[in-house]
């Protein structure tokens, strides 16, 4: 064993609207405090090492990857997680359009894309394409469903135009 | 095999004056940590040999853009993301912000710093040949004082740089064009098109005054153990005409001779080479067009 060793730190943040707090080391991945101590497990892990995009979360209303992110550099952040997408009761137009339009195949990439759709849509309401695919561009899906995932996000778009 | 959390320390300083006394008294044992997108990939990989971690990402003193008739200059913690978003930088400096449109992804563009990307230090980022061409400064503080240092003569070697144990980069300098004639020119070439790391990454700007080549800049990134200027093909076609087909060829011998591209696992020497050499005659095109 080491000689020296980090003490575990405090970190408070909000999460999903909740205020949290836990102890854990200060660079510890968020992605595993998020699933293993707030066992909040919708946010996945693919690569570990920010190239997939599948424990895309927003901090501060950014995009970012949660295996990139120290613990210690969460503190005082607000977070949204996959879990917090829905309001209340009602799926969000995105994950309602990946249902219908058969977005998810295995669903590990899944809440990371959806992530990262509400985030493109959040600064961009109205995206054309290129927007769309440029927003999506960050996320890989190994299903190689693109397609289905591309014209989830169109619809999605649509159903918010249609309301509109 | 993945890293021993518990063996790696990070603390967050209040502010910049803080953060330097305690690089300053214990040197080399404290480095600085922005936004993780190179560090965290080291500590899952179990590769990241350093243990003591200064948290500077909320450093106020190392944010923000600010522009003067004269300068537009860069916090080192400047993201990828606020590149982009910025109107002058837009205008202006083209180059780099199409570099930070294509250095990861968006969420890696939220966290990653343009100081992060030079003192990583690796020959295949893609921000440091628009900074080359765009002749940047770099102002380094300590606790001793500040200094400033050509960007082209910071990185001395694969991974070594001009930056002290105690040293922070606190900004990056870049003189305003006084001439809206300046043609600018940025390729990357990676496996796709999304969030590749470069095989090669090209950056170029020139002025034609006169049907004469008044001024030109080339910097390559992924062709050396450094990003690199190109500075003999830049002396060949200074004061030539840009349509010429023998300055072509002896330009393109010139930049083949002060490149050396290695084979990697993202490509090899001789494609590094070859792309050098086009990529060169299409910067030659959008000068004189």
């Amino acid at each position: 064993m080491p000689a020296e060793r980090a003490r575990k730190i405090r970190v408070s943040c909000v999460v999903n609207g909740a205020a949290v707090t836990c102890e854990t080391y200060p660079l510890a991945r968020l992605l595993d405090v998020l699933r293993e101590d707030l066992k909040l497990t919708g946010t996945k892990e693919g690569c570990g090492e920010g190239e997939c995009g599948a424990c895309a979360i927003e901090m501060d209303g950014a995009l970012v990857n949660s295996c990139l992110v120290p613990a210690l550099q969460a503190e005082g952040a607000k977070i949204r997680t996959i879990e917090g997408v829905a309001c209340g009761g009602s799926l969000h137009a995105v994950q309602q359009a990946f249902i219908t339009h058969g977005g998810a195949q295995c669903g590990v990439c899944t809440p990371g894309m959806i992530l990262a759709a509400v985030n493109l849509l959040a600064r961009h309401p109205r995206p054309d394409d290129a927007q769309i695919r440029d927003g999506l561009s960050g996320n890989l899906c190994r299903c190689t469903g693109y397609m289905k995932i591309f014209e989830s996000v169109v619809a999605a778009v649509r159903a918010a135009e249609t309301r509109a | 095999m993945r890293a021993f959390l518990p063996a790696y320390e990070m603390e967050t300083p209040r502010d910049l004056a803080a953060a330097l006394e305690r690089m300053a008294g214990e040197p080399g044992g404290w480095r600085a940590f922005a936004g993780g997108t190179d560090l965290m990939v080291l500590l899952e990989a179990g590769k990241l040999p350093h243990k003591k971690y200064l948290n500077i990402w909320n450093l106020e003193e190392l944010r923000g853009i600010a522009v003067t008739a004269e300068h537009v200059t860069l916090g080192a913690l400047t993201t990828y993301a606020e590149v982009q978003r910025h109107e002058i930088l837009a205008r202006e400096f083209p180059l780099l912000c199409r570099a930070a449109a294509e250095t990861g992804s968006a969420a890696t563009q939220n966290r990653g710093t343009l100081g992060g990307n030079i003192a990583n230090a690796s020959p295949a980022a893609d921000s440091p040949p628009a900074l080359i061409v765009y002749e940047a400064e770099i102002e380094i503080v300590s606790a001793a004082g500040a200094r400033c240092v050509p960007y082209a003569s910071f990185h001395t070697g694969y991974k070594k740089m001009n930056l002290q144990a105690g040293e922070l980069i606190r900004s990056i300098r870049l003189a305003r064009p006084r001439s809206a004639a300046l043609k600018q020119y940025f390729r990357k070439v990676g496996t796709r098109r999304a969030q590749a790391i470069s095989k090669i990454c090209f950056a170029a700007a020139g002025r034609v005054e006169a049907g004469r080549i008044a001024d030109v800049r080339i910097a390559l990134g992924s062709v050396a153990p450094t990003v690199l200027r190109a500075v003999r093909a830049e002396e060949l076609l200074r004061g030539q005409r840009p349509v010429d087909a023998a300055l072509l060829l002896a330009a393109q011998d010139a930049l083949g001779a002060e490149i050396a591209p290695i084979d990697d696992m993202r490509s090899t020497g001789r494609y590094r080479r070859h792309v050098a050499r086009n990529l060169l005659a299409e910067f030659l095109e959008v000068l004189a067009s």
